[in-house]
């Protein structure tokens, strides 16, 4: 199976496979390659490694190449539907399609494929992306390391016996892994950015609104948003402008121009940000932040002064309280958006014997379907919203968030944009946190207030932590609808980690074992 | 539960308590579509035809407001004198049911769309009792649970249920009034009374069916009673299942005696959902309240606020009809009715039929005499609503205009209206057909009125001497002669000069 593909070093990425997404396209618009050869490589290499990484729960190769080869199709007639079409993507599994299952990485939807396709998923096909297949992901976005998923966890490329991230892990690790050159995440706390930061990648989280929520599959649905990951900042870029823009489908999807985000890449790529004031939030970073962490981030911090940014430290006082916020809204909405779960129009059902009453047989699935962290969210988010404590829990976590909101604009009244590292250590190992929820959930301190104000926030490799060689993420954060800062300042930064680099960042990737 | 022979006299119970009942409406809006989907809005579809992964709930599938839907949520306001917030919520009322697909429903708590109204109620002997209105809010209503087998088409003892949720995500407005209090002995009367209003006021905005039997109007009554005099609420009931107007009535009357009979017996009320069952004309306990769920309804994050423009409302404001109130005052002056006639007019449903045959270009009086007595009288013997006769505004007009040309006398015109009646056409083809023809020939007149004078020649005498109201039973032998086929005017006429009297 890996003998068309694996290059004299065993699994590293082939010639195809090796690419970005950007290089692949241009290939493939200039006919040197066609979207069906560069589907297979990938389709190939993804088997070959999927056995030590596990990225994807479902993948459909004959639908993946049936998809290239209409793209191939629609070039020959010179009429390709985007910049990006032939190119294959991993899609994170909470996005609905109706040709594949959906199963939110749940034993509740295990073999469900939805009647109707994600607003995401349609554009993508649209665009002429072929769509490899569906990534795993904790339970229902719930999780910081993939562990949660009820179809075994994910594994970090960088090092097998660390996680990937969460809860996006499966995305972060198929590029990683050089699976795929595109992957989609969703974020409700952290669920992109963390995941690309332990695994060398890039992810953003668009202004909420930004991308359509219509078929993702909600854990929050204040906090939840779709977003792109790649391995270049330009890739996310391209990805980012295929998805985006308003959808009448979700009312809380913004009516207004998608950001220039390609343009301000191919512009920050020139490397200046002179002009560009940049934030440093005082109060992420230190502290009980990984020292290699710290070291990259402070080192990243330099290179954008070098780069010309005007860097100033601005202090966002009630961030120290957003993950307190974060763990009262996020379940309470929780408890309800996973309240149809029920066994009686879809997905799993449990004990319906005939001597069982319609809740019994509610109970019995939803204590079978539901694995610990999702029952623990549903749990307290019920609580919280009980009548007596809701002005206690949910009310005062609703000011917490607007205090954040209010953080975030007098800062950006000052700045352009915020910079944090994306996540206080490097990847875990595996196991190491999955009986402290606690330790789990601070992953997410630096991404969660992002969420909470609906911004737009990028994470950024920023090169390898000096204890454990694992990658490191910088937090790039922007004021709602001005995504493009983020990549112009995202692109200037990955310029100038790589020209100051030996061998570019993901070239290090450590060449995984084929089972 | 309280047997029916211990159950209280009414006028005991009024001597007693006073009555205070706070009544819940729900009206399914005519919108072509639903809520919070593009599925059609229609009743009686086939089982789950009219559903996709919005109203289904599907993992993923997001609301969108039906716009419509709010705009005849604040002109419903506007009717009801309401204030109309300037900005509101949906908010999510948590609650398992398998009729529900998302397993919480859309609405509104805290933030009504519309609130703090009234909504003047005639009552049947002509006084206006006000109600106030708490507030009106948006959602969506639940699908349909068909229990099957089980003795009493009720969840318990079934042995499967079946679910249709074509109704699912059809657009209702709850409107709640605030608690009804100094109603005394016509609390029932006024319970009736205020959803009948209601039920023309929504119908005459077009808004919605307004149909009982078809659940598209749907009433629960809360029912308490505080001992005579001292203001106190007591524990309530809360009544559903109440399907038509006087079923309303009945349940309210049922309960105030079942409460009373268990208050002076030392015996708590238990609040509770009741169920009312239109045979017995009594109400059972369901669903205890007590156990019932915490609903914690939290702002719907899928859906943005609604801030609606005084501009806008001002709008729709100027979109209202004519109110039931107001028309009934305009017709009053119009057609020069007593407020005993308006009365009779409004408590026999007859006051859009009238309207229509005088639009139709009939004399008011005509008209309402027509549907007020005669037609009324055969839509009870036919036991159907006045409406629902087969005979048209347009051609109870028509008939009046052949009486009013001499072609057909008041005995005659009814003969041809029960033709149309009985559908056998339009008055027209009905007169034809059975060669109704008013006796108009003077010569042959002349004949049978000279016979009825020979017939009767003391009376002949008293005309003869100036005494003209004897000409009455002169007429009336002329009128039998001729089998009431004689325009009995023209008869008086020929009666008179007979006698030398013009």
């Amino acid at each position: 199976m890996t003998s068309t593909t694996s290059g004299p070093e065993g699994s590293g990425p082939t010639e195809l496979t090796g690419l970005t997404a950007s290089e692949l396209a241009a290939k493939i618009a200039a006919g040197e390659v066609s979207a069906v050869e560069v589907t297979r490589a990938h389709l190939d290499r993804l088997e070959a490694l999927e056995p030590a990484v596990h990225a994807f729960l479902h993948v459909d190769r004959e639908a993946a190449l049936a998809a290239a080869s209409r793209a191939d199709e629609e070039r020959a007639d010179g009429t390709p539907p985007s910049p990006l079409a032939g190119v294959p993507l991993a899609l994170k599994d909470v996005l609905t399609t109706t040709d594949m299952p959906t199963t939110c990485g749940s034993r509740m939807l295990e073999g469900w494929t939805p009647p109707y396709d994600s607003t995401v998923a349609a554009r993508l096909r649209a665009a002429g992306v072929v769509i490899l297949g569906k990534t795993n992901m904790d339970e229902f976005a719930m999780g910081s390391s993939t562990e949660n998923s009820a179809f075994g966890p994910t594994r970090n490329p960088w090092d097998t016996d660390r996680v990937p991230g969460g809860s996006g892990g499966g995305s972060s690790a198929a590029l990683a892994a050089f699976e795929a050159p595109l992957a989609i995440g969703t974020d409700t706390g952290g669920s992109i950015r963390q995941p690309a930061a332990v695994t060398g990648t890039v992810g953003v989280k668009p202004t909420y609104g930004g991308v359509s929520r219509y078929g993702l599959v909600a854990f929050s649905s204040s906090l939840d948003q779709a977003g792109p990951c790649g391995r270049t900042v330009l890739d996310t870029a391209m990805l980012h402008e295929v998805i985006a823009g308003h959808d009448p489908m979700d009312s809380t999807s913004v009516d207004a121009p998608v950001p220039k985000v390609t343009a301000a890449a191919r512009e920050g790529a020139t490397g200046d940000l002179r002009g560009v004031r940049v934030g440093v939030v005082r109060e992420f970073g230190g502290e009980g932040y990984q020292q290699g962490v710290r070291d990259s981030f402070r080192a990243a911090v330099d290179t954008l002064t070098s780069l010309g940014a005007e860097v100033v430290e601005v202090s966002c006082p009630h961030f120290e309280y957003a993950l307190g916020a974060y763990y009262l809204i996020a379940p309470s909405e929780c408890s309800s958006n996973l309240a149809r779960f029920d066994a009686m129009r879809y997905g799993l059902r449990v004990g319906d014997d005939g001597t069982r009453s319609t809740e019994e047989v509610m109970s019995l699935t939803r204590e079978q379907g539901f694995g610990p962290e999702v029952k623990r969210r549903i749990m307290l988010g019920t609580y919280a919203l009980s009548s007596g404590y809701y002005d206690a829990y949910y009310g005062q976590a609703q000011k917490v968030r607007t205090l954040i909101t209010r953080d975030f604009e007098a800062a950006f009244a000052q700045v352009d944009v915020l910079v944090s590292p994306t996540t206080p250590t490097t990847a875990f190992r595996i196991g190491e946190r999955v009986d402290d929820p606690m330790a789990m959930y601070l992953a997410d301190l630096c991404t969660i207030p992002s969420n909470l104000a609906g911004n737009a926030a990028m994470s950024v490799p920023s090169g390898l932590s000096a204890e454990d060689g694992m990658p490191v993420g910088l937090q790039i954060m922007a004021p709602p609808m001005a995504d493009d800062r983020l990549y112009r300042v995202g692109a200037a930064y990955e310029a100038a980690r790589d020209a100051a680099s030996e061998v570019p960042l993901l070239d290090r990737v450590p060449r995984l074992e084929v089972a | 539960m309280t047997a029916v022979a211990e159950i209280m006299d009414y006028d005991e119970v009024l001597r007693r308590f006073d009555p205070v009942l706070g009544l819940e409406v729900h009206v399914e809006l005519s919108t072509a579509t639903k809520m919070f989907c593009g599925c059609a809005n229609e009743f009686g579809a086939e089982p789950n035809s009219r559903v996709c992964p919005v109203c289904l709930g599907m993992p993923g599938a997001l609301p969108v407001v039906n716009g419509t839907a709010v705009e005849s949520a604040v002109r419903i306001g506007l009717a009801l004198d309401c204030q109309v917030a300037e900005w509101c919520r949906f908010a999510r009322k948590n609650y398992f049911y398998p009729d529900m697909p998302k397993n919480f429903q859309t609405s509104q708590y805290d933030e009504p769309i519309v609130f703090d109204g009234g909504l003047d109620v005639v009552l049947d002997d002509g006084e206006v009792f006000r109600v106030g209105i708490e507030r009106a809010h948006m959602e969506e209503d639940t699908g349909k649970s068909l229990h099957v087998g089980g003795a009493t088409g009720r969840i318990h003892g079934a042995e499967h249920s079946l679910l249709d949720y074509n109704r699912a995500g059809v657009p209702l407005i709850e409107i709640v009034t605030k608690p009804i209090t100094g109603a005394g002995e016509r609390a029932p009367e006024v319970a009736r009374a205020y959803v009948t209003a209601l039920r023309d006021l929504l119908r005459s905005m077009g808004v919605s069916d307004v149909r009982m039997d078809q659940g598209s109007l749907r009433c629960d009554a809360n029912v308490s009673l505080s001992p005579k005099g001292s203001g106190e609420f007591g524990t309530r009931t809360e009544t559903k299942n109440v399907n038509s107007f006087r079923s309303i009535e009945r349940a309210v009357r049922f309960e105030m005696r079942r409460q009373a009979s268990l208050l002076v017996n030392g015996s708590e009320i238990i609040q509770e959902t009741r169920h009312f069952d239109e045979s017995s004309g009594e109400t059972s306990s369901g669903r205890r309240k007590e156990e019932a769920e915490d609903y914690r309804y939290f702002p719907e994050p899928d859906l943005v606020p609604i801030a609606p423009s005084r501009e806008w409302v001002e709008r729709l404001r100027g979109t209202l009809p004519e109110m039931p109130w107001e028309r009934r005052k305009r017709v009053q002056e119009q057609w020069g009715l007593s407020d005993e006639e308006l009365r009779d007019l409004v408590n026999a449903s007859a006051l859009d039929l009238v309207a229509a045959t005088v639009d139709a270009g009939a004399p008011p009086s005509e008209a309402r005499s027509w549907w007020v007595a005669y037609l009324s009288q055969r839509a009870n013997e036919r036991g159907v609503e006045l409406a629902e006769l087969s005979v048209t505004p347009a051609q109870v007009a028509r008939v009046i205009e052949l009486v009013a040309e001499g072609k057909l006398t008041h005995k005659l015109a009814r003969q041809v209206v029960d033709g149309v009646l009985d559908d056998r056409g339009d008055p027209d083809e009905v007169v034809a057909a059975d060669g109704i023809e008013v006796v108009s020939d003077d010569s042959s007149l002349q004949a049978a009125v000279d016979e009825a004078l020979a017939a009767q020649p003391d009376a002949a005498e008293k005309i003869r001497g100036g005494k003209v109201q004897a000409a009455g039973a002169i007429v009336g032998a002329v009128m039998k002669a001729t089998q009431g086929q004689a325009d009995a005017k023209r008869v008086r006429e020929l009666v008179l000069a007979a006698c030398g009297q013009q």
